[in-house]
């Protein structure tokens, strides 16, 4: 078991033909994940990288039934292309674009709510099951199969926690970047709850950062709802106040959203806190061979 | 992206919200024929910089002669205003906005945020205004309405109603304010602001409501489709380095430590800082390269590290996702010779194609410390700073 994707997921991408869309869905299908398409508005009954090219989501799935789609059109046009698969009936969207304004956001969050459509990201590294199939932008290699699954706001931060798990020969059974935009299609409760109900899941990293306050109400969550172990890292963790860290969600404002409160309610909801990026693999080592 | 006070009162003015008249001024040889376009005999000058506390901090004055209002801009413009809320250097003066008096008889807070955890847009009122609505927020919650407001379910005339009595409005004051609610929000949507911050929000001695302050933020990403807002930036109110930064899409925030930081990713690169510090460093910047850094931007990050003087060594940490390491690797030797680097260098390179970066690094006959381990490469980074 493993959660959202696996060798079953056949993937449309959305932006195929494009730079981005290429170079990730070149590694991504190198990794072995089932590609069925593309679309490229303008563009169908082409080939690309060996595969079919249409000009709607709704033709690629009469002809080649994907149950996924991963996004890498420009921000501009992602509330439309989200909408579209949503609306065509793909049940897991995955948007790794950056730059999708809030407001866009506001609107998609609520329309792919009442349509029970999963969204992952804007602005996130995607999904990853190792051994089966990567729908994202990470580097394959560092990841192994095994039994830690891992959330994270952030992306390389979260290849950072895949690289300690990995050497310390724990493996993931499944990498979901969240993203860092103040509006996210997924929560990491959302997240929670599935590596809660999988298997294959023995603990669960989840990487926070400042800004916001969803670590705070994942905390809440964990302490009344998730039975595995799970292990937190805060980043941001000597960043000033009122200062915008690079990512929209990255801000710390009116005293709300540190670090430190973050790391207070984590540890009094019974989640165990590696208090330095560098120790994450060890805490789990620690939590899970206790 | 913030708006200065006078360009949010003319969004305010487009959208038949009460504001004062007035008009805004660059030289000082405007002041009087302002004062008198305005018409009256008392004024308000208000220094126009991206930052609270002004009127603490000097930067606004009660008039009433015009001749005060050239004073007051010779003196200030030009100039830069030191407030609570500036760094010990404050924000540069370019400009000043001229206003008729409003003879004020209750001050309110009005503004409205994007709240993650509802995910609506939220109205927050208070009867206390004029104030930092966070103390009262901590020491009257009660004094404190949050109102969601939902463009396509929700009944505006209610909730408006709903914040009115909060703010302990009349039934005239609550029929102005109920269209006031709608064209906030519609101002809101239409322009893409994340926060909106009306504070005062009075009541003249007439018992209408009139905005007094505006405090308008912009949804950076979605300045792509209002070109009328990209007009309004003034990168005079922005950190030099940061703003040059801004140009050349790289992420910086400088901060008061000797180790200069260059990070892919806006979460590692808080990581990193933390891991400084974590080894009793001090990170010199905060500085994002992006997923698509490129050797030019790599090297542009190194000039941008090294304008601070106080920085005595720079720590390279590069997980490769989306980025390959040996380009990197390529960038950062070939910054190193073009910028004369005189300080040490540790580079970190893990992820895509790392041993090749790392191979580069080796055989570039520079001094530059490869540390593939972050623990180890944040460690020797603080030693060298010592």
């Amino acid at each position: 078991m493993s959660i959202l994707v696996n060798k079953d997921t056949r993937l449309l991408v959305q932006g195929f033909t494009g730079s981005q869309g290429t170079l990730h869905s070149l590694q991504s299908i190198e990794y072995g994940t089932n590609i069925v398409g593309g679309v490229t508005p303008g563009k169908g009954g082409k080939q690309h990288l060996e595969r079919p090219v249409f000009n709607s989501v709704e033709e690629a799935i009469r002809e080649e039934e994907p149950n996924a789609s991963i996004i890498f059109v420009p921000a501009k046009f992602c509330k439309d292309s989200i909408l579209e698969a949503a609306e065509a009936g793909i049940k897991l969207i995955i948007c790794i674009t950056e730059g999708v304004p809030t407001l866009d956001m506001l609107d998609i969050k609520k329309r792919v709510d009442s349509l029970g459509v999963r969204l992952i990201g804007p602005n996130c590294p995607g999904v990853i099951t190792p051994g089966e199939a990567k729908l994202g932008i990470m580097p394959g290699n560092i990841h192994k199969p095994g039994s830690i699954g891992i959330i994270s706001r952030s992306g390389t931060l979260t290849y950072e926690a895949v690289k300690q798990t990995t050497d310390l020969g724990f493996g993931q059974s499944s990498c979901v970047g969240i993203g860092g935009d103040p509006i996210p299609g997924s929560s990491f409760i959302d997240i929670l709850k599935l590596f809660e109900d999988d298997d294959q899941t023995e603990a669960i990293v989840m990487v926070g950062e400042i800004g916001g306050n969803a670590e705070e109400s994942a905390a809440e969550f964990i302490q009344n709802n998730i039975t595995k172990p799970v292990i937190s890292y805060i980043a941001g963790q000597t960043a000033p106040p009122g200062k915008r860290m690079g990512h929209a969600g990255a801000i710390i404002a009116g005293g709300k959203g540190t670090a430190e409160d973050k790391i207070k309610k984590l540890s009094e909801c019974g989640v165990h806190i590696a208090d330095n990026l560098v120790s994450i693999g060890s805490k789990v080592s620690e939590i899970l061979n206790s | 992206m913030n708006l200065h006070e006078y360009q949010g009162k003319s969004l305010f003015a487009q959208y038949n919200l009460p504001v004062s008249k007035g008009r805004v001024i660059f030289n000082a040889e405007d002041a009087e024929n302002a004062c008198n376009e305005i018409g009256g005999s008392k004024w308000v000058v208000k220094t126009q910089v991206h930052a609270g506390g002004r009127g603490k901090a000097g930067g606004v004055e009660l008039i009433d002669k015009a001749e005060l209002a050239a004073k007051f801009a010779e003196k200030w413009l030009g100039k830069r205003l030191v407030t609570y809320q500036t760094d010990e250097n404050g924000q540069l003066v370019n400009s000043i906005l001229i206003e008729e008096c409003v003879d004020i008889s209750t001050e309110l807070y009005l503004s409205a945020v994007v709240d993650r955890e509802s995910q609506k847009i939220v109205f927050i009122g208070s009867s206390e205004g004029g104030v930092n609505i966070e103390d009262v927020a901590k020491n009257f919650p009660e004094k404190i309405i949050y109102q969601g407001i939902d463009l396509e379910t929700s009944n505006i005339e209610e909730d408006a109603t709903n914040i009115a009595k909060v703010l302990k409005l009349n039934d005239s004051q609550t029929k102005q304010f109920i269209p006031m609610i709608e064209n906030l929000l519609r101002l809101f949507v239409e322009k893409d602001l994340s926060l909106l911050e009306i504070n005062p929000l009075v009541i003249n001695k007439n018992g209408d409501l009139h905005c007094l302050d505006a405090k308008i933020n912009i949804d950076s990403n979605a300045l792509f489709r209002q070109p009328d807002l990209q007009k309004m930036y003034d990168e005079s109110q922005e950190d030099p380095q940061e703003a040059e930064a801004a140009k050349n899409d790289l992420s910086y925030v400088s901060l008061d430590g000797n180790i200069g930081c260059m990070v892919n990713g806006a979460g590692l690169a808080m990581g990193t800082m933390d891991t400084i510090k974590f080894y009793g460093g001090n990170p010199a910047n905060f500085l994002d390269v992006g997923g698509t850094a490129t050797q030019a931007r790599v090297t542009k990050a190194f000039k941008i590290i090294l304008k601070d003087p106080e920085v005595k060594v720079v720590l390279v940490n590069i997980f490769g996702g989306i980025v390959r390491c040996d380009l990197i690797a390529e960038g950062v030797v070939a910054a190193i010779k073009e910028v004369d680097i005189n300080i040490p260098v540790v580079v970190r390179l893990e992820g895509n194609n790392a041993d090749l970066g790392a191979k580069i690094l080796s055989e570039a006959n520079i001094e530059i410390h490869s540390i593939n381990n972050l623990a180890e490469a944040a460690k020797k980074a603080v030693e060298l700073s010592k």
